[in-house]
């Protein structure tokens, strides 16, 4: 099912012009991408394009500095957020190396991470009978090993369940855009097929999805309504579907010539 | 005997600190105040105010002669640094002014006194949340009141302070009393054994286990004193005791001085359990004040099958010094050390173990969690002895230190001492840095820094929580996040 750019969403998320550095090397250098909600967009590219520094930038990771540019998330000024209230506000970044919190139960991470969502709304904390149910469902919608709650968060986990535990922790926390940051990198074809059937799950009219990966693999299984190339820090070619397969058969290297010569 | 001045003072004099520690309140009450300083006359005095008996004045004595010929040698091996301390600026006896300071039935106790620990969450009257804890309250010199005698004493278990045990059970108290730490053990030791002037006292008849928990709780409230309590616990053959000890002080710009002395004796088949949450007065930001807690803790596993376990959670104090130890004497005794030491601002910590394997098939086991932020300094500082009749003796030791910060440091010195070969010994050490990644995963998902750091410090510190009482646990790592305040964010 492919939903089409002007299907009537309205605009989530809107990046202007955004330029970004880390110890003052340049890595973003200009960057546009605009989602609205129902969509899902693939960043693709080359290995050092920015990828990661742009997922992270709009998670709000600290290390960089932001050099120019803007990104309104549902109009407000995402980058003048601190990351957590970025994503109490609904933006959810599935990391690339999930980190380890030893001793830190997973149960009692979740738990804290709903109740801070919930309380910056002005809402309740849930009670542990109720989020215990809560968190039941979404278990098994993302078909997750209900032992991987009641040990430490990833202390010991396999790669595949580290991915996986980000897929459960996107599926209890409900994000309005969810940046999936190289998901699929390292996971085998079945842990692929369970972290994919679970974005899609989640996937509504009323959230968005944006992965960002180095492989077209993923996108057979979470088709995407646009595809965007990211090289040395700017969004350089967008499209649909189709230009993922491209990409796959001839490479980035067809595209970095044709933006050299400015086509 | 000559007979000394007792001068009175009211309330707090020393100037108090604007602080955070939410504990730093002065009791306003009248104390009767030794003079200050130390010498015969003040133990005299002290003795004499409690109506001991010669024998126990004696014992006093001989301690502070042993003392005095330390001559101010105070140990120097510590990783901790202080200003001199100057022994005849302290007031070695303070006590709440009232007829007498016998512990008496609680509607005597004053209203004030009642209410002050209330405040500080550990309500005396019996009707209240405590319901299954039997506290000893301690305020500076004396206890106060302990709850809950007669249904201990239906049990056949003794539970009383210190001073009532010399006069209602002088032979319990002269037999076991130094046996385990003797007067001549340390610095602080004697100047303990010569001017302790309360605690509490713990007696487990053979065979019985103690129907609740047993708790002291001890307040220092008068300015520029010491506080000396000694307490001790004897649980006779196949007894079971679970003891608790909760400590806080007001915030004072002048430093004060906390020696205490706890002495545990297990016999055959005996278990004490033995908790601790010290939250002294820490001192303010800039490391003013606080509270010098050097604490010698002793328990012997005297009998076979015998288990002591020490788990503390040391959370306050401007300077920590203590390691409380466990002699493993009988066959097949079991020791046990779970401890987690968290220093912020200038705190020093300098706390460890002993286990001094002597009975055949003894087991030992060491963990302790060292947090360090702020300026803190902590020092993991052990000791495993292996002596030559202790066959097929074990130790598991871990020692974890986690970094809050760059400014504060962690150090881990483990001795370990084999003279018999069956032994078989294993040491774990990590340290570890609270990093920025972990910080921002929890951000990411919507969790503020300073929960973040909470989060993770309880995270490290959990199979210590696990070892306490469900309550205690819970308060434990309340405590680690009011200690915290500041270090992060």
């Amino acid at each position: 099912m492919t939903r089409s750019a002007e299907s009537g969403g309205h605009a989530l998320l809107e990046v202007r012009g955004l330029r970004a550095s880390v110890g003052g090397l340049e890595i973003l250098k200009g960057a546009d991408l605009t989602v609205k909600t129902g969509e899902v967009h693939a960043i693709m590219g080359p290995n050092g394009s920015g990828k990661s520094t742009f997922a992270n930038v709009l998670a709000g990771k600290p290390d960089y500095e932001i050099t120019g540019g803007q990104a309104l998330f549902q109009g407000q000024d995402l980058l003048a957020m601190e990351p957590e209230i970025r994503s109490r506000l609904g933006v959810f970044l599935a990391f690339q190396y999930p980190l380890e919190l030893p001793g830190v139960r997973a149960w009692q991470f979740l738990k804290a991470a709903v109740d801070a969502q919930r309380v910056h709304v002005g809402e309740e904390e849930l009670s542990a009978r109720a989020f215990d149910r809560m968190l039941k469902e979404k278990i098994e919608l993302v078909e997750i090993d209900p032992e991987l709650v009641k040990r430490a968060v990833n202390e010991g986990f396999s790669g595949g369940e580290k991915k996986r535990n980000e897929i459960l922790q996107m599926a209890v926390l409900q994000p309005k855009l969810a940046i999936l940051d190289e998901t699929d990198s390292g996971l085998d074809i079945d842990a692929l097929r369970i972290v994919s059937d679970g974005v899609n799950k989640l996937r509504n009219e009323s959230n968005a999805v944006v992965l960002v990966t180095h492989y077209q693999r993923i996108l057979n299984y979470i088709t995407p309504d646009q595809v965007h190339v990211l090289i040395d820090g700017r969004i350089v070619r967008s499209g649909g579907p189709e230009l993922a397969h491209e990409l796959e058969e001839r490479g980035y290297d067809w595209i970095k010539e044709a933006v050299d010569a400015g086509v | 005997m000559t007979a000394p001045r007792v001068i009175s003072r009211t309330g707090a004099t020393s100037e108090e600190l604007d602080t955070d520690y939410k504990w730093g309140f002065t009791i306003d009450i009248d104390s009767d105040l030794a003079p200050k300083g130390l010498s015969e006359d003040v133990v005299r005095l002290i003795s004499a105010k409690k109506g001991e008996p010669e024998w126990m004045l004696e014992w006093r004595l001989k301690a502070y002669r042993y003392w005095v010929k330390l001559n101010q040698a105070e140990p120097k091996w510590a990783n901790i640094h202080h200003p001199e301390i100057d022994f005849n600026d302290i007031y070695y006896y303070a006590a709440p002014k009232s007829k007498d300071d016998a512990p008496k039935s609680l509607d005597e106790v004053d209203p004030e006194i009642l209410e002050a620990f209330e405040k500080l969450g550990i309500p005396l009257a019996e009707r209240e949340k405590l319901a299954g804890v039997a506290v000893d309250a301690v305020l500076d010199s004396v206890s106060v009141a302990t709850t809950y005698q007669e249904s201990l004493e239906k049990a056949g278990v003794i539970f009383c302070s210190m001073s009532e045990a010399i006069k209602n059970h002088p032979d319990l108290v002269k037999k076991y009393i130094g046996s385990v730490v003797p007067y001549g053990d340390n610095f602080y030791a004697s100047l303990n054994s010569a001017v302790f002037s309360d605690g509490s006292f713990a007696y487990i008849p053979k065979g019985v286990r103690c129907p609740m928990e047993l708790m002291t709780y001890f307040r220092i409230n008068q300015a520029d004193s010491g506080q000396f309590e000694r307490t001790l616990i004897i649980a006779e053959e196949g007894a079971y005791v679970s003891y608790l000890e909760g400590c806080t002080a007001p915030a004072r710009k002048t430093h004060q001085l906390h020696a205490a002395v706890v002495e545990l004796v297990a016999m055959d088949d005996a278990e004490i359990k033995y908790s601790t949450l010290q939250n002294w007065f820490p001192g303010d930001k800039e490391g003013k004040g606080g509270v010098y807690n050097f604490v010698t803790k002793r328990g012997i596993a005297q009998g076979k099958n015998s288990k002591i376990s020490w788990t503390q959670v040391e959370t306050g104090s401007a300077i920590t010094w203590k390691y409380p130890s466990v002699i493993l004497k009988g066959d097949n005794s079991v020791g046990e050390f779970y401890s987690v030491a968290l220093v912020n601002n200038y705190q020093q910590a300098d706390t460890g173990t002993k286990m001094i394997h002597i009975g055949k098939n003894t087991k030992s086991t060491i963990v302790a969690k060292g947090i360090s932020a702020g300026h803190g300094s902590a020092t993991y500082r052990g000791l495993v002895k292996i002596m030559p009749t202790a066959d097929g003796a074990r130790n598991f030791t871990q020692c974890d230190s986690l970094l809050v910060g760059d400014q504060c440091g962690a150090h881990t010195v483990p001795y370990i001492e084999v003279r018999n070969p069956t032994a078989q010994m294993e040491h774990e050490a990590s340290t570890s840095k609270v990093s920025d990644e972990q910080v921002f995963y929890c951000q990411q998902r919507g969790i503020s820094v300073e929960d973040a750091h909470y989060m993770i410090i309880n995270g490290f510190c959990r199979g210590i929580f696990q070892e306490l009482p469900f309550e205690f646990a819970m308060e434990a790592s309340q405590l680690l996040k009011v200690s915290l305040e500041g270090a992060v964010g």
